[in-house]
């Protein structure tokens, strides 16, 4: 029986991570739930353990239900029937044994009916159910719009709305319009205060919206009249069970096929207002895109295990000149890069799940209570942290999940451009990954201040005075002439003083930035488990060491006039 | 208004994945090499239990299983599913039971739990592939019995009626019977819904005496210890022979009388192959050879 969770032990490394103790503590308030609900952890150990046990029962649903159904789903789609969505009968079933499993609204407090799991686990949980079927984790995962609704919305909604999602109610966030894409400051539908009823309405169109029949959405609209920007913007909460939204169709896509894309059409909606009126863009939407970027990433990085497996297993079953193709250095060339693309991908994924998990608890512990002068230090740091890794994770992730379902194609030869083979399935569903919640080329605009201000040289730095192993010395110091190359490059940008020059040249240094952070993060795996990731190691800091030196040489013999030649 | 339902449940080696080491020499099954599961059918009626439990909300569903100290594993697997509570029965007395001596014992002990309106349990066993300890159950209980279920449609609790959808050669048969009742469930029936998760976290230490006397047999500490006495659900139990106030000479081996001459360890081999041409004649006399000796017609 497969088992998506205990088949990738690389999971169950990174849920043992030694930041888990503190994030445990705070996300568990020192285990107060104890004695109170008969599922709460005794302790750390005992929170662990538990997490351990539902990435199980993940990973077993994954492996019986939703694998088994992912080509039927994929061929299947869902429907638009009189405005509304009807899943795929595999859908349907995955979801009823997502929520007869109880795994629903898993991050939110256990008042609520909630799992209160910190973001890693619930990420790992994402990543697992990606790997079979990423369509499917899109509706499933979109259940942590939740986590905006719980920090901006008043305590009544969260009554009301919470217990619901615990309960296995499915969730979309309605931002998109046919005018505004990564540009959400265009956006246009409409909400007025209707002073008769005391309420809210929403009057428009929006496009693109993924699982779009959900039972509850977080809709942006322009609430004050006559504005233009993104100032002019609330977040509101649309109940499906008050009516008034319906479902033009369903968009026709590439891959993600199991993933209802709809157009939606709002006729005098009733909704309430989520937070305070004017900063729906400017301060709810940014948290959401963040919680939405850090899914994507966990599904990239499903996919890209999807494709590893699926790449290793034709390799070494395929026979051509009288041996499997796996014997092939061209081959098997090809495979060590995708394993350390996805182990290296997989520990920045969890390194940022980390980051977010410390800061997000200490912001709803300051909910509670005024926190410690230390404590609001800590929140600090790791807000700037997740801030700054979140891109890179997101970025990063979806870039080597496309790639490794290109080679994973590349490796099944011609069979692989038939569509009978998973390969096929997987290489369309990884396309969308480095375009939706924010295209690659955002979140270059998004982490680039922090390459220029010097965050990620910093968190490098401090990363290379961590111990590693004797014979893993070589690695750091090759590591550190990397980073200093990096650091010599955005000087020399910022330098040339020009913003359309460093605009240009963005994506070289945040690429630049990122292989530096993998390779530190797979060093200190590799120093803790030297057999599960050394040769990942040593396949990844080569291949990061010619990146560097690509973009090294790239930026050092560019200049500013230059750009003309690129311009159409 | 609600129902008590009883599972029946059994701890079977996985033999849908035997390996060359299944057998002993002695020509016993060697359940080292085989993991122990859940038997597959009897999940299929812990399903349809645990459905009748959402429908009549208040219902309560008792796992009862017969084994060693570790069988309580199928009590927690029920647990973790929706069950409410589960008995052991274990005693060396118990050993090597027939399906005779396996149906007295859980006769005896449904007895000893009282009150029930449904006893429900796989068709049968992957182990020894009888189909016999359900309906024995029924006729030692003098109950009324429904095999190869598919599928319950119906609790009428004011005529204590139940209707069932039940597997029949070749199709389906929708069956009333009174309650109480013995069913069992063939494995054509819905599948078992997964572990749920707060139900794992809740019942994940939960533990048979014997099982934690295996813990601590080495002055290791029980995990949590204190937690027993605080928590009553996380102590599975576990009854004797005694217990269920059993006779001693039909439980186990004396109660048995079925005994097992030899076992053999057949692998099919394919002896003779025939090629046929796609002429009417070939196809003719095939047509005539498969009608002569049944196997079409």
């Amino acid at each position: 029986m497969a088992n998506y969770y205990s088949e990738v032990p690389e999971l169950k490394f990174h849920l043992n991570n030694p930041m888990m103790e503190r994030i445990c503590e705070l996300k568990e308030r020192g285990y107060e739930d104890k004695g109170k609900y008969d599922y709460a952890p005794e302790d750390y150990a005992d929170a662990m353990d538990s997490y351990d046990k539902v990435l199980e029962i993940t990973g077993e649903i994954t492996g019986e239900i939703i694998a088994p159904n992912a080509e039927g789903v994929d061929a299947e789609g869902p429907h638009c029937e009189n405005g509304r969505v009807r899943y795929a009968s595999g859908t349907e079933q995955n979801l009823d044994a997502m929520v007869k499993a109880g795994l629903n609204g898993m991050t939110m407090p256990r008042r609520y009916g909630g799992l209160n799991f910190p973001i890693t686990p619930y990420t790992m949980c994402a990543e697992v159910v990606a790997a079979a079927d990423a369509g499917f984790g899109n509706i499933w995962s979109l259940q942590d719009c939740i986590e905006t609704l719980y920090e901006f919305g008043n305590e009544d909604q969260h009554s009301r709305f919470i217990p619901r999602i615990c309960a296995g109610e499915t969730m979309s966030m309605d931002l998109t319009e046919p005018d505004a894409g990564s540009d959400l400051q265009s956006v246009m539908l409409k909400a007025t205060f209707d002073e008769e009823n005391n309420c809210w309405r929403l009057n428009g169109v929006k496009r693109f919206i993924t699982n779009g029949d959900a039972d509850l959405h977080l809709v942006l609209a322009r609430s004050e009249e006559g504005t233009k920007d993104g100032r002019g913007l609330s977040m509101f909460i649309y109940d499906k069970r008050d009516g008034g939204v319906d479902v033009r169709r369903i968009e026709n896509k590439l891959g993600i096929h199991g993933s209802p894309t709809c157009e939606l059409v709002y006729k005098n909606a009733k909704c309430e207002l989520c937070g305070d009126r004017k900063l729906g863009l400017i301060k709810y939407v940014m948290a959401l895109m963040n919680g939405a970027r850090l899914g994507i990433a966990a599904q990239s990085v499903g996919l890209s295990q999807a494709a590893y497996n699926e790449g290793l297993a034709y390799a070494k079953d395929r026979k051509q000149f009288g041996k499997a193709i796996i014997e092939f250095p061209a081959v098997y060339d090809m495979l060590a890069i995708m394993k350390a693309k996805l182990d290296a991908g997989r520990a920045l994924l969890y390194q940022t799940s980390r980051y977010v998990d410390i800061y997000k608890a200490l912001d709803d512990i300051a909910r509670e209570r005024k926190l410690t002068p230390e404590e609001r230090a800590e929140q600090k740091k790791y807000a700037k942290l997740a801030d700054a890794f979140t891109p890179l994770a997101k970025g990063m992730n979806s870039e080597y999940c496309n790639q490794n379902a290109y080679d994973c194609i590349q490796i099944h030869g011609g069979s692989g451009f038939m569509l009978e083979y998973a390969c096929q399935r997987i290489y369309r569903d990884a396309r969308i990954t480095s375009i939706y919640e924010g295209t690659t080329q955002l979140q270059t605009v998004a982490a680039i201040r922090y390459v220029t201000n010097g965050s990620y040289l910093a968190t490098l730095r401090e990363y290379e005075l961590l111990p590693t192993l004797p014979e893993y010395e070589g690695y750091m110091n090759r590591i550190k002439e990397m980073t200093n190359k990096f650091a010599a490059c955005t000087n020399a940008v910022k330098e040339m003083n020009d913003q359309e020059t460093l605009d240009f040249l963005a994506r070289r240094l945040y690429e630049m930035a990122a292989v530096n952070v993998m390779c530190h993060l797979l060093l200190q795996d590799s120093t803790k488990a030297p057999e599960m990731f050394g040769k990942s190691l040593e396949v990844y800091v080569n291949y990061a060491e010619s990146e560097v030196e690509k973009h090294f040489n790239f930026i050092r013999k560019f200049s500013a006039d230059k750009l003309e030649n690129y311009r159409k | 208004m609600s129902l008590k339902i009883v599972v029946l449940a059994k701890q079977v080696p996985d033999t849908r994945n035997v390996g060359k080491d299944a057998m002993t020499a002695e020509g016993t099954v060697n359940r080292a090499a085989l993991p122990a599961i859940f038997n597959p059918e009897d999940l299929n009626a812990l399903e349809q239990a645990l459905r009748l439990k959402d429908a009549h909300p208040g219902s309560t569903i008792t796992i009862l299983t017969m084994g060693p100290g570790r069988a309580a594993e199928v009590i927690r697997e029920g647990l973790f599913r929706g069950a409410d509570n589960g008995y052991l029965l274990t005693d060396r007395a118990f050993a090597g039971a027939d399906t005779l001596a396996t149906s007295y014992a859980l006769a005896t002990a449904i007895k000893k739990i009282g009150e029930f309106d449904i006893i429900i349990g796989g068709r049968q066993a992957i182990d020894g592939d009888t189909a016999q300890v359900g309906p024995q159950v029924a006729e030692k209980l003098g109950l009324t019995q429904i095999t190869y279920a598919e599928e319950i449609l119906n609790v009428n609790l004011a005529d204590k009626r139940i209707t069932v959808k039940r597997h029949i050669d070749g199709g389906v048969e929708t069956v009333e019977g009174p309650l109480p009742i013995v069913i069992t469930v063939n494995g054509s029936a819905a599948p078992c819904r997964p572990r749920n998760a707060k139900l794992v976290m809740k019942y994940k230490r939960a533990l048979g005496a014997q099982e934690k006397a295996a813990i601590t047999k080495d002055g290791a500490a029980l995990p949590y210890a204190e937690l027993y006495d605080k928590l009553p659900y996380l102590n599975i139990t576990e009854w004797s022979v005694a217990d269920v106030d059993g006779d001693l000479k039909q439980c186990g081996l004396s109660g048995s009388p079925t005994k097992v001459k030899a076992i053999q360890n057949i692998s099919f081999q394919a002896k003779e192959s025939k090629t046929l041409t796609g002429s009417d004649a070939d196809i003719e006399g095939l047509i005539v050879e498969l009608l002569e000796n049944h196997t079409i017609g």
